[in-house]
């Protein structure tokens, strides 16, 4: 379904170069989640735009790569192609609504346009699905809700509005960048059931991009966690949840908060700050914020490979072996 | 118990949108009744369903909109009774990081210089030197580096934002805070580092601390109480340990049984209680009963 190789992007500014995302390879198949964590600034969202097109050229620039998706490489697709496909074969949550809509156009007429431009339908039929479609998720009084504009909207219901437009072309491959945070828990779970339904329907195909571990849990196949603008790790879900092998994961779930605050107790939080990519370190870029570093992670940057013996498709950036660390620092 | 510092009483906003095309206009009661108190070095966490009302609660106690009625008390001082200008000396005390970092920041100003300016507003920080020193300190707070100072909000990622924010709402060591959603766009190992931060702030300065998020088992694990909003009201409030241990409204159950599980072998297994909020009715001269404790669920639930 998507099949990217080398996608490697750069961000200039006042004359310094950073390559912000190296070069990142995955692939997903037709029907996968693949549910992407990681550091912020790593690249999540960064990724994402230059897969859409949507980069901004400078100070951005896509230094190479291919991502095939249905035989077409959107790194190199006219710009009229892309268009046709954004919106429609493939839909988009941004992580920014607010940026995302347009604050001097009615909520309706931002869902109706895209229906009328991929599907071919009459404003009246539009305007009709866009009703149903912010029903679906969720908003009340749907109808007369389509007459106001973004900022009568809350942060939540926003979101809802894009998570309406990603899907109301019904795409084969959905993007989302961090498409549920200002949902509570119950509408997060309403979404996510809608996105189920229409993965079992459609094949639709998913990148959720998300700091919520809980919903990756949930949602994911496949989990990728990103440090850096590198995959770090990457597997199927229960295998990375139940045994990570990057430093860096381990960290992450560690974070976590678990019941009551203990009194004076603080949560784990991952040492040291995180890395500047015009100056990044040479090996491994975690390396100096880990506590299990050895000598060659300062100094030569692991290849991301298949751990051995876990299950096929587990993948970890790492010279060292955490769970026998892990072992032995209890 | 101490005096409240911040005491919110029967707190009302209403939204009239223009009547669109189809026909009449929209009346949202976003805040309908809302009352709370908060002791300095408190967290409360302010929960609920999305389009609660929970933004619009914050505002109002900044006083960053008038509300239709009710009053914010803070430190003693009615600030609803006051004029923008008499209300001056209480923003420095009050700051507020907002929903929305991008819609929050100046995209035509450095970051540096955004931070900085309520410093420069209200004349503390010493000179530029000094003031400089501080907002690198700030930035390394929050986990940015200060070599970020320069650039514009333009150029961060989501998260690096919303951290932009915080910085800029602790600069002025507030005495009372409201931090909407505040860590939803961070890693985990960050989120963590800002809770660690508000912790620290509450034991040096007393900050109080008024939560609005999502993130159940964040509000669990840092607040001292916790309110429920629905529809604009508070359904249930109360210690954070017996709301979660025995919540007795329905929409408060619902909630909790909904909280995403870090674990995909138990997260999968998950059921959640079904919860109608559209079709709930307020039970007819509904109000707040307290169980005992200071453990409180609208009437009838
Ligand atoms: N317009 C820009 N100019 C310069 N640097 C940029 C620009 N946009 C993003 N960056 C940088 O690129 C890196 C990757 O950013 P990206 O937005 O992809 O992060 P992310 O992983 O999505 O993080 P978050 O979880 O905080 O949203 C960051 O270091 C960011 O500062
Ligand atoms: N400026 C406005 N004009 C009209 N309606 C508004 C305005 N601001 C908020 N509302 C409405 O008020 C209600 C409460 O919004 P608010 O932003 O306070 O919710 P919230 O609890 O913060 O939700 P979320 O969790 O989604 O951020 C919503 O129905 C919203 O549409
Ligand atoms: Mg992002
Ligand atoms: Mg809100």
């Amino acid at each position: 379904m998507l099949e990217i190789s080398d996608l490697s992007v750069g961000f200039s500014r006042e004359g310094r170069f950073a390559r912000v995302i190296p070069g990142l390879s995955y692939s997903l198949r037709r029907g996968e989640t693949l549910g992407i964590v990681g550091e912020s600034g790593s690249g999540k969202s960064v990724h994402a735009l230059a897969l859409l097109g949507l980069l901004p050229q400078p100070p951005g620039k896509v230094l190479g790569g291919q991502a095939i998706f249905r035989g077409e490489d959107l790194l190199t697709v006219p710009e009229a192609r892309l268009r046709e496909l954004r919106g429609g074969q493939i839909g988009v949550v941004f992580q920014d609504p607010m940026t995302a809509l347009n604050p001097v156009l009615t909520v309706g007429r931002q869902i109706a346009e895209p229906l009328m431009r991929h599907k071919g339908m009459t404003r009246r039929q539009a305007l009709d699905r866009a009703t149903d479609l912010l029903a679906l998720v969720g908003i009340r009084d749907a109808a007369r809700r389509l007459s106001q504009f973004p900022h009568e909207f809350s942060g939540g219901m926003r979101q809802r509005v894009m998570i309406a437009i990603a899907i109301s072309c019904e795409p084969a491959l959905l993007i989302a960048d961090e498409p549920t945070t200002a949902l509570d828990v119950t509408v997060q779970g309403q979404i996510l059931d809608l996105m189920a339904e229409l993965r079992e329907r459609l094949g639709m195909t998913m990148i959720w991009i998300t700091h919520d571990m809980g919903v990756v849990a949930g949602i994911a196949d496949t989990i990728q966690v990103m440090y850096a603008g590198r995959t770090m790790e990457r597997g199927p879900v229960e295998a990375v949840f139940a045994s990570p092998r990057s430093a860096y994961t381990w960290g992450l779930l560690q974070s976590l908060p678990h019941g009551a605050r203990p009194p004076g107790g603080r949560l784990h939080q991952i040492p040291g700050q995180p890395p500047d990519m015009f100056n990044l370190p040479p090996g491994d870029p975690f390396a100096p914020r880990n506590p299990f570093a050895t000598e060659r992670c300062h100094v030569e940057a692991p290849p991301l490979r298949q751990v051995e013996g876990s299950v096929p498709g587990h993948l970890a950036a790492a010279w060292y072996d955490l769970p026998a660390l892990l072992e032995r620092a209890r | 118990m101490n005096p409240p510092l911040l005491s919110v009483r029967d707190l009302r906003r209403t939204y009239r949108s223009r009547a669109g095309l189809f026909g009449s206009g929209l009346v949202t009661r976003a805040v309908d009744g809302v009352s709370f108190e908060m002791t300095a070095g408190e967290t409360l966490g302010l929960v609920g369903e999305s389009g609660s009302g929970k933004s619009t609660t914050g505002r109002l106690v900044m006083g960053l909109e008038e509300p239709d009625g009710g009053n914010v008390v803070f430190a003693g001082t009615d600030l609803t009774a006051m004029t923008p200008a008499q209300r001056k000396p209480f923003r420095r005390r009050m700051q507020i990081v907002f929903q929305d970092p991008y819609a929050a920041l100046n995209p035509r100003m450095r970051v540096g210089d955004f931070v900085a300016e309520p410093l420069l507003v209200h004349d503390v920080g010493g000179g530029a030197a000094e003031r400089r020193d501080r907002v690198a300190e700030l930035f390394r707070t929050v986990g940015l580096d200060p070599a970020f100072m320069q650039r514009f909000p333009h150029e961060f990622s989501g998260g690096q934002r919303q951290r932009v924010g915080i910085a800029r709402a602790i600069a002025l060591q507030p005495e009372f805070l409201v931090a909407d959603e505040p860590i939803t766009a961070l890693d985990v190992s960050i989120q963590a580092q800002i809770v660690n931060l508000f912790q620290d702030l509450q034991e040096r300065l007393g900050l109080a601390l008024l939560f609005i998020a999502h993130d159940l088992s964040m509000v669990r694990y840092l607040c001292t109480r916790v309110a429920v909003m629905l529809r604009g009201r508070i359904v249930e409030a109360g210690p954070v340990e017996a709301v979660f241990a025995d919540a007795r409204h329905p929409y408060t159950r619902a909630l909790l049984s909904a909280v995403p599980i870090p674990d995909p072998v138990r997260e999968r297994g998950r059921k959640r209680l079904p919860f109608d909020a559209g079709g709930y009715t307020f039970p007819p001269g509904a109000a707040l009963r307290d169980l005992g404790s200071g453990h409180l669920v609208l009437d009838g639930a």
